[in-house]
């Protein structure tokens, strides 16, 4: 295997976040008095600079081509993923800076973790052979189990984590014997590889049943029915930080590696598991909205609204080998990674000032108390509901049209009544912040929490409001089908 | 150094938010800063462009700030145009609009609240802003933009005396009226995109232009869509009914909005498209009748009103009539002008009567004012003169617009809508002077109480009347009638390149030109036809105090009654629409919401529980039955494929 400087150089941000993450945890291990801001606020430093790392990449001439003899790639669609992902790590770095503080618990493990996590997501989208990026994946999803027990002592949070483990052990499982059947057929792992081999070889029900497997694996990281049911409850236990991030990050890497496997690696079988994803995504969206439309706890509806958008979401893979390709999908999660994140952070909020946040009612009279954060929370609200002109609205814009020019128009119908019903929910809150009765005095808002909500509510307007430059950019950042 | 033009309506912007954000609890000093402040400041940005441009002339610049919606094969920029046409515009608009702010301090002063007054300026700077991105827009879709912010403001100053039943029923009238134009223009918009694939002005005209025979066939009907917005806005019969109403707002509004600005918007819209209607010459005749028709219907009602503002609102409404005549019949520069010579004497009359209203402590009523002459010097005087340029009489600046309107319907051969011009400038210095008279001279018949209190204005509001007043007198020297020379006509000659030479195949029409001579005789015809109103309503009205009127009104009480009721056109749509359609809104209420909806939704709702219960008993919290659960999906996927 020849390995040249500039594959290093390619790498350079998952090396930097893996050096990084293993000095704050000798930190916080040979000083336990070290602050938990001053370990967060190193943490920001560390991201930011990764993010550095990748913006400087993203001007790279040698990016593009397969690096490490094949095993990783880093192309535009793996470097706005990169970006996307950094960000949202530093969100939830802002997001829990006092809700991490004022635990028991070293702070430093906790922000460490965070960076393994990224560093598995940073290397998942980079991920160009199925074992690399079943490895990335693995680094990934163990380090988020810890996270999701962060609170050890809760039971909640520890419940959190062991189902999280354990389901997600079992679709491990289940992803790796796809894996292997794969392998046994053809051989190699590489996904080009696999693409050439396969164009010249017949279908073979064996092999299919290994694509469906590992299909499963990664509809368990989105969290599509019927692979959700782990949802609820680990959103609802675990730290609401982390919730916050789990809604965005991991599954950012999961859409990433879907969307390369399927297209790099089995554009040949797209009939078969793209009629798959079509009936996931119904399916998904069907039931995250009914569900999400009969809860009363606030953190378990988002979790089946965030259930409800991957239905969403998983409509952008359909569109192979038309003029829009990936590039709804692209348009989309941009949109949902600040828009979702910055609804989860204001539960954040109102759980740093006492309340549990577990019924719509700790909303009451939000707009009354404080504001800004009420208003911002509408603007969420409304982005998720897909009202313009928000970034809500443009995601979903791209998306329908994605599906309905892959001809599923169906497909495209179904999510416009079901946004139409995601209306009811989401007013919910927004009925009960602004004309419900408050109580109590005005609640503020601690900066690094403020700040996270503003980048939220700001890339969430800007985006809706100026779309153009984004959606361009994005264009440039969509894999092309063979 | 060159100020870009967005520079232009984004200050009104700034002024709009400073207003609504700070303005409540900062007080009526900074508001009448910000409010003020951010016009004149405007002015003086509009004015350092307009100047070297009016010197220099030149074609159309354009300016492109930004993309703004791309979908498909449609795009459309946030970018604005100076041409002569919007330099024009906004040439008044800025000015008139800075003098009626510093009049509106005065004004406003007294009765309102912080809250309230910071409300009013707020809204007038939304209004400047909106009106400025109409003028200056580039394209149909941010001219909606800013055409429905004009309505949007207009609709909120009118019901500004939100307490009062009244206002607020005259901003909702308004507001719905206009709807229906603006639908008209909507409609008209989506035609112009499906016959031209584009929305830019630039474009639109230059495709119309280089290939008249093509699009001919559609531009009928889209003239006529977009003439109806025009018709909403500008409050021609029989959309008109808004218009008087809208008085209910205060009286620097109704100077600003509802004579100077936002109603002129139609005729500027129809003259900036002029390049389409003269394609449709059955869309140009309806445009010149509907103008007649509104011309003189207007005058009739306005005969017989004693509100002083209704008479204003009814006269403002003829006027905007003589501007459609004008467009109908090709003469668009005679239209503008008007538009122009009209901005300075209606504004200087709305904010005169505003005087006499604030001196009388509210009164709008003329049969208690009279004898205010000699109160009010700088008010009266002014007044005067304006009232003098709208009846026509030479030199001020009404006569030379009114007579370039009517030139042009004469040239272009329609004598039955000549008539009716001329007989409206007749009808117009009659009831002008009618109000002159009842309100200023003879004695006054108001209560001694309000007598005793009557005072001048405060500079704040005396200084714009004058300014305006002088600007009614001499406005008129701009545009000349071709006797005076060739170039006499400075407007005509600016306004050219707005005007390219574009004809439908086969109608190439001559428009006779109209010798010296005939041009003489039309000018001495319509000063004596001025003339005689004038003076009749002068014998009639100051001289024996109203009785030849009473007399003749009495002698016809059913078409005199049937006129003091402003022709029973809203009570006619009270039959027609009003009713019909609140019955309709019942039936849908009741019928249709509550049964069929409601029982739908609630049946839906029904069914979603059940469904949710019989989830609620898989989300079971057991590890197990989720492992279960997914298996079972495994399951699901692997016979959907292989078995499907």
């Amino acid at each position: 295997m020849k390995v040249s400087a500039s594959d290093w150089l390619l790498l350079s941000p998952e090396l930097f976040l893996t050096a990084a993450g293993l000095l704050i945890l000798s930190i916080s291990a040979f000083f336990d008095k070290a602050k938990e801001e001053f370990l967060a606020f190193l943490t920001l430093l560390f991201v930011g600079v990764a993010i550095g790392l990748v913006a400087f990449l993203s001007g790279y001439g040698g990016r593009g081509a397969p690096i490490f003899a094949g095993m990783f790639i880093v192309d535009n669609f793996a470097i706005f993923f990169k970006l996307l992902m950094l960000v949202s790590i530093a969100l939830t770095v802002l997001a829990s800076i006092q809700f991490v503080g004022r635990a028991p618990y070293p702070a430093g493990d906790y922000y460490a973790l965070l960076l393994f996590t990224g560093v598995g997501m940073l290397f998942m989208v980079s991920g160009n052979n199925l074992v690399s990026i079943y490895v990335a994946l693995e680094l990934m999803a163990l380090s988020s189990y810890i996270l999701a027990g962060y609170f050890k002592l809760e039971i909640k949070s520890t419940e959190a984590a062991l189902k999280y483990f354990v389901l997600g052990a079992f679709s491990s499982g289940v992803l790796l014997y796809g894996l292997s059947l794969v392998y046994g057929i053809a051989g190699r792992m590489g996904l080009p590889d696999l693409a050439k081999l396969f164009e010249s070889q017949a279908k073979s029900n064996l092999l299919l049943v290994g694509i469906l497997l590992i299909l499963a694996g990664l509809l368990f990281k989105i969290a599509a029915v019927p692979f959700h049911v782990w949802t609820p409850d680990v959103y609802e236990g675990s730290p609401t930080p982390v919730t916050a991030f789990f809604s965005v990050g991991p599954k950012l890497a999961a859409y990433a590696i879907l969307a390369r496997i399927f297209y790099v690696g089995f554009p040949k079988f797209h009939a078969d598991w793209g009629l798959i994803i079509a009936l996931v995504s119904a399916a998904t969206m069907v039931f995250g909205n009914v569900a999400a439309l009969l809860q009363t706890n606030v953190k378990r509806m988002l979790a089946y609204s965030s259930i409800a958008h991957a239905g969403y979401a998983l409509m952008g893979v359909l569109g192979f080998r038309t003029e829009f390709g990936l590039w709804g999908i692209l348009v989309y999660l941009l949109a949902y990674t600040f828009m979702n994140f910055g609804v989860f952070a204001l539960v954040v909020f109102l759980e740093t000032k006492g309340y549990a946040a577990e019924s719509v009612a700790d909303f009451n009279g939000l707009a009354r108390r404080n504001m800004t954060a009420a208003v911002v929370m509408l603007v969420f609200l409304l982005s998720l509901a897909g009202i313009p002109p928000t970034a809500g609205f443009i995601g979903k814009y791209y998306l329908f049209t994605s599906a309905m020019k892959a001809g599923y128009a169906w497909l495209a119908v179904l999510a416009v009544l079901m946004s139409a019903l995601s209306l009811f929910y989401y007013f919910r809150i927004a009925a009960a912040m602004f004309f419900s009765e408050a109580e109590g005095a005005p609640l503020k808002s601690s900066y690094a929490l403020t700040a996270a909500v503003l980048i939220c509510a700001a890339a969430t307007v800007i985006v809706g409001v100026a779309p153009q430059p984004f959606v361009e950019m994005l264009r440039a950042c969509v894999i092309k089908a063979p | 150094m060159t100020v870009a033009l967005w520079i232009v309506p984004a200050l009104p912007l700034a002024g709009f938010l400073l207003c609504l954000l700070l303005g409540t609890r900062l007080g009526k000093g900074f508001v009448s800063a910000a409010g003020v402040g951010s016009i004149g400041i405007a002015t003086l940005a509009a004015w350092s462009r307009l100047l070297p441009y009016f010197r220099d002339g030149g074609g159309a610049v354009v300016e492109r700030i930004a993309p703004w919606i791309t979908a498909g094969n449609f795009s459309v920029d946030v970018s604005f145009r100076l041409d002569p046409l919007s330099a024009l515009m906004v040439s008044f608009v800025t000015f008139v609009g800075f003098l009626i702010h510093l009049y509106s301090v005065g004004y406003m002063k007294h009765d309102e609240t912080d809250a309230g007054y910071a409300r009013y300026f707020a809204y007038m700077n939304l209004f400047m802003f909106s009106m400025l991105t109409l003028v200056l827009a580039n394209n149909f879709v941010l001219m909606f933009v800013g055409w429905e912010g004009v309505g949007l403001c207009s609709y909120l100053l009118i019901g500004y005396y939100y307490e009062r039943e009244y206002a607020a029923a005259a901003g909702r009238k308004a507001f719905v009226v206009n709807r229906i134009g603006d639908f008209g223009f909507l409609l008209g918009m989506f035609g112009v995109f499906s016959l031209f694939g584009t929305l830019d002005f630039g474009d639109v005209f230059s495709r119309a232009a280089a290939n008249p025979g093509r699009f001919a066939p559609g531009l009928t009907v889209v003239c006529l869509l977009l003439f109806l917005g025009a018709m909403g806005k500008s409050a021609q019969v029989p959309l008109h009914v808004w218009l008087p109403d809208a008085m209910a707002g205060p009286t620097p509004v109704s100077a600003l909005i509802h004579a100077a600005t936002m109603v002129t918007a139609g005729v500027y819209m129809v003259t900036r498209c002029n390049a389409l209607f003269r394609l449709a010459p059955e869309a140009m005749a309806v445009v010149a009748v509907i103008g007649g028709v509104t011309a003189i219907f207007a005058a009739v009602i306005a005969l017989a009103q004693n509100d002083i503002k209704k008479v204003l609102a009814y006269s403002t409404v003829s006027q905007l009539g003589y501007m459609f005549l004008a467009c109908g019949v090709g003469a668009y520069v005679a239209g503008m002008f008007h538009v122009l010579t009209h901005a300075f004497f209606k504004a200087c009359l709305f904010l005169g009567s505003g005087a006499v209203i604030h001196a009388l402590g509210g009164e709008q009523d003329m049969r208690r004012m009279g004898g205010l002459a000699p109160k009010l010097p700088v008010t009266y005087r002014t007044f005067l003169v304006a009232t003098l340029a709208l009846a026509g009489i030479p030199p001020l600046a009404g006569f030379f617009s009114k007579d370039a309107i009517l030139t042009g319907v004469f040239a272009a051969n329609r004598p039955i809508l000549f008539a009716v011009g001329l007989f409206t400038a007749g009808l117009t210095a009659f009831y002008m002077f009618r109000l002159v008279s009842l309100t200023f001279s003879g004695r006054f018949r108001g209560s001694a109480e309000v007598g005793a209190h009557v005072h001048e204005a405060p500079t704040t509001m005396t200084l714009p009347l004058v300014v305006l007043a002088f600007l009614s007198a001499v406005g008129g020297f701009l545009g000349l009638p071709e006797v005076f020379g060739e170039s006499a006509n400075r407007v005509a000659a600016f306004l050219a390149p707005v005007f390219p030479p574009i004809f439908l195949p086969g109608h190439e029409v001559a428009r006779h030109a109209v010798s010296p001579a005939k041009e003489w005789i039309l000018m001495g015809v319509s000063v004596t036809v001025a003339a005689a109103g004038l003076l009749l309503a002068w014998d009639w009205y100051a001289k024996k105090a109203g009785r030849p009127a009473e007399r003749l009104a009495a002698s016809f009480p059913r078409l005199y009654a049937l006129i003091a009721d402003k022709f029973r056109i809203d009570e006619l749509y009270d039959v027609l629409f009003v009713r019909p359609f609140s019955w309709l809104a019942r039936v849908l209420w009741k019928v249709v919401d509550v049964l069929v909806i409601d029982g739908f939704l609630n049946a839906g709702a029904f069914v979603v529980e059940l469904v949710g219960d019989a989830l609620r008993f898989l989300q079971t919290g057991n590890v197990r039955n989720y492992a279960l659960t997914f298996l079972l999906g495994i399951v699901a996927l692997l016979l959907i494929v292989l078995a499907g």
